[in-house]
């Protein structure tokens, strides 16, 4: 039966999430936006009372770490699922309403470890677990080409060899460890491609320095150097096969794009309900009925903002729950990141417009969240990416033919 | 001095002169290939402009006597939720949308252009889309429908199933069902027992919901048809099939807001004109001229609200339909046109808009459905319905006019159906009323 409303057995924890972005998260939020770099302590006490929720049963998925498709979590039979992928992009919408920067920032709840849960062999799985663990795949020469990476994986005995340098890696500065993408074979193009987890204690291993940026200033973003870094070869994740190829790797965005999609819902809520108060005060109010060429401009632009999220936020529920359903969602998954992505950045730009003076200085938030929302139309793959992946899927394309 | 002289501004003796020759030019080449007297009769015929006649003759609509013993209005109750996200529809409405599908792709859509033209949908087309069952789909089995509890979603299904085929002639199908529907769902006991049994026997009658007026920025929420002393007076527009129909549910503004009022046709105060606009032809577009019409009124001023609500999901339901029809047929005719020695789609400037059109109509109807389980389910959905319009409106004819450039001069023809589905696409925004879910 179709229904699209938060699943019932999920909205006390999605209320408990809410709860702590409202009351953790945004309360700290203009404190490390302004102070950049530094450590948000709160965070440490946040993270093991998620990984209480998580142990207790309560909270499946409190964040980026829910995403493992196993097999008692997928539909058997006919009834549908609602799994750990719906409640993971429930709870990061939550917690980026309160403020995305912090919630990149969260131990144990990285990227990287939607790619561990991802891909990862149950032996993996077990030793990675409490790992807080960031992804680097970008390097200083490639980011959109994700195939054509530079960093090296050589076996040399029971030890991988990892040479190259990794850039924007988020939380790269505080995390445990970091999911790698390197090639085993330069000359064998993207099937040689594979992720190790390589801990930050490892010999050879850099943290060289933390970028200054425009927005999620909470949230670390480090350049990370490898040079003969032995990393043993039981990190590899996933198979060494090279047969098995690119789709290993590519697997994780899969199940990623909809937690970055979320982020964008989240934080575009967020600009939308405060920029709906001011204007309120202001006077404008939006009426759901009248004729919208009758109601105040701002009331017009609000309307439209509101409907493309609303589109934003049912696609990026709709490829959680193919996921959860074991039901391909490449296609899905990237709509989602594309219309979540490119409608936060506006709708966050335009709250800004419409608010004035009240939304441009620091006295509110909003300014903060049209700097924030620019990186999700950017990271696990820009807008002008995902449109090439919707593009190839609906056109039957590959990507020689399309590129 | 028409509203268009007006505004042009004085002409000077060049502009005086132009204006001439361009009258000229235009008799000359008429007149050169004899052709006046054709082409006037073809416009009239093809538009059937100017005709202008008394409202169809109705069958006596007389309650029921089987009905008559209801003490009290049949009403649906909300569809029970299971409280899980869920995108699958039941296999009832999985039944019959593949129904309404094929006939879509069967009959719809072979017959579009032609309907198009002709400016009205077939006889046979009609009676066999009653005989799909369109006009029972709200209405409860107790009045002799087809479902027990409400059914808003499976509204929004088949519309969007019957648009794929082509929206014009969905519109002239759907159009007595918004009325059947109407008076299901706001009717008292007496005016489902007298006007139901007849949407559900053999012969469907063609009826019409009646809201738009003749105006710029049209708000169904401040009418100018008024209701006093229980006489209608106004004008409505855009009315599907108003030249046969028997029975119209039309909005009038009273003194506590905008109701519903049940009108025969047959009063001699009903005076309908045809009004062709740039789509939607198959639906016989007319105008509805109201002159001391004896009208009784139909639901409350919250039912109003809701079949206002209602009324917009059903066209969201059809901008999705169509917009589907256009991603379909662009999608293989970008892959097989040539230029600069390769497909056009492997150009991202062409591949992007495919895309687009694919993000767009996914958010369109998630947001569509959102708003269809909701009404279904007896929750709040004017929210919804309110986005669902708003996207559906931009992004389908963002739609609609990227399908015509996508093919470009050859959208521009008539060859390819593209440039109908752009006219059609521009209704929604516009329309109120017509359709029901």
């Amino acid at each position: 039966m179709i229904n699209l409303e938060t699943p019932r057995k999920f909205r006390a924890f999605v209320n408990q999430a809410h709860q702590v972005a409202a009351e953790m998260l945004r309360p700290n939020s203009r404190r490390y936006d302004l102070a950049e770099h530094e450590y948000p302590v709160e965070l440490d006490m946040l993270a093991a009372m998620v990984d209480g929720l998580g142990a207790s049963g309560t909270g499946s998925g409190a964040g980026a770490s829910g995403v493992r498709r196993s097999a008692s979590d997928s539909a058997s039979g006919d009834e549908v699922v609602n799994g750990s992928n719906l409640s993971s992009v429930l709870s990061i919408m939550e917690m980026c309403w309160g403020d995305v920067g912090l919630l990149l920032s969260m131990p144990r709840q990285g990227l990287g470890n939607s790619a561990i849960a991802s891909v990862a062999s149950e032996e993996q799985l077990r030793r990675f677990d409490g790992v807080w663990a960031a992804m680097a795949i970008t390097e200083p020469d490639c980011g959109s080409d994700s195939a054509n990476i530079q960093t090296t994986a050589w076996l040399d005995g029971d030890d991988y060899v990892l040479n190259g340098e990794k850039i924007f890696v988020t939380a790269g500065g505080r995390c445990d460890a970091v999911v790698v993408w390197a090639t085993l074979d330069k000359t064998l193009g993207r099937a040689a491609i594979k992720s190790f987890v390589v801990m930050k204690d490892t010999p050879g291993m850099t943290v060289e320095r933390l970028e200054n940026k425009l927005g999620i200033r909470a949230s670390d973003t480090a350049t990370i150097r490898f040079e003969n870094c032995r990393v043993p070869r039981e990190n590899l994740l996933g198979t060494a096969d090279i047969d098995q190829g690119f789709a290993g790797v590519m697997q994780t965005f899969d199940n990623t794009r909809p937690l970055v999609a979320a982020m964008a819902v989240g934080c575009a809520r967020a600009s939308l309900e405060l920029t709906r108060d001011l204007l309120a005060e202001a006077g404008v109010h939006v009426d759901y009925d009248r004729a919208v060429h009758l109601q105040p401009a701002a009331a017009a632009t609000y309307l439209a903002m509101e409907a493309d999220w609303e589109a934003a936020y049912l696609l990026t529920l709709q490829a959680a729950w193919m996921a959860d359903n074991a039901r391909p969602n490449s296609l899905q998954a990237s709509m989602a990141k594309a219309k979540a992505g490119r409608t936060a950045n506006d709708i966050t730009l335009r709250c800004v417009e419409l608010t004035g003076s009240l939304g441009y200085s620091e006295h509110e938030l909003l300014e903060k969240w049209s700097r924030d929302s620019k990186i999700l139309d950017i990271f696990e793959g820009t807008q002008q990416i995902q449109q090439l992946i919707v593009a190839r899927r609906l056109l039957g394309k590959t990507s020689a033919e399309l590129k | 001095m028409s509203l268009q002289e007006k505004t042009r501004g004085r002409r000077d003796a060049i502009g005086v002169g132009v204006a001439l020759l361009n009258k000229l030019a235009r008799s000359r080449a008429i007149d050169r290939f004899g052709l006046r007297k054709p082409a006037e009769r073809a416009v009239f015929e093809a538009t059937k402009t100017g005709f202008r006649t008394a409202g169809a003759l109705s069958r006596r609509f007389s309650a029921a006597t089987k009905l008559t013993g209801l003490s009290e209005p049949s009403r649906l109750p909300a569809a029970k939720g299971t409280g899980r996200f869920d995108l699958t529809p039941t296999e009832d409405q999985q039944m019959m949308v593949d129904v309404v599908r094929s006939f879509a792709s069967d009959v719809l859509r072979p017959a579009a252009a032609a309907a198009d033209t002709r400016c009205a949908t077939e006889a046979k087309v009609l009676e066999s889309s009653a005989e799909l069952g369109l006009s029972l789909i709200e209405v409860p089995e107790q009045l002799g429908g087809i479902v027990t509890e409400r059914s808003a979603m499976t509204g929004v299904l088949v519309a969007e199933a019957l648009a794929y085929g082509d929206m014009g002639q969905a519109v002239a199908c759907l159009a007595p069902s918004a009325v059947s529907t109407a008076i299901s769902l706001w009717g008292d006991e007496t005016q489902q027992a007298t006007y139901l049994p007849a949407f559900t026997g053999q012969t469907v009658p063609a009826a019409a919901l009646a809201l738009v007026e003749p105006r710029p920025v049209f708000d169904p929420f401040v009418l100018r048809t008024r209701y006093t002393g229980g006489l209608l007076n106004g004008v409505k527009s855009l009315v599907p099939r108003g030249a046969e129909a028997e029975l119209f549910v039309i909005g009038a503004q009273t003194d506590a807001g905008p109701r519903l009022f049940v009108v025969e046709a047959d009063h001699p105060g009903v005076v309908i004109e045809a009004e062709p606009s740039m789509g939607l032809r198959a639906a016989s577009l007319s105008r509805v001229i109201l002159t001391d019409v004896p009208a009784v009124p139909l639901g409350s001023v919250d039912d109003y609200a809701e079949c206002v609500r209602l009324s917009r999901l059903g066209w969201c339901a059809l901008a999705l339909g169509t917009a589907r029809a256009v991603l379909d047929y662009v999608t293989p005719y970008v892959n097989s046109r040539e230029a600069f020695g390769e497909p056009i789609s492997h150009r991202q400037s062409v591949a992007f808009m495919v895309a687009n059109i694919g993000i767009e109509l996914e958010g369109m109807k998630l947001v569509t459905y959102r708003a269809g389980s909701r009404a279904a389910q007896g929750l709040s959905f004017a929210r919804e319905a309110a986005l669902a319009r708003r996207l559906c409106t931009e992004k389908g004819m963002q739609i609609g006019t990227d399908g015509v450039q996508l093919l470009g001069g050859h959208g521009f023809v008539k060859e390819h159906p593209v440039e109908r589905w752009y006219r059609d696409l521009r209704a929604i925004g516009v329309m109120e009323g017509a359709v029901l879910v």
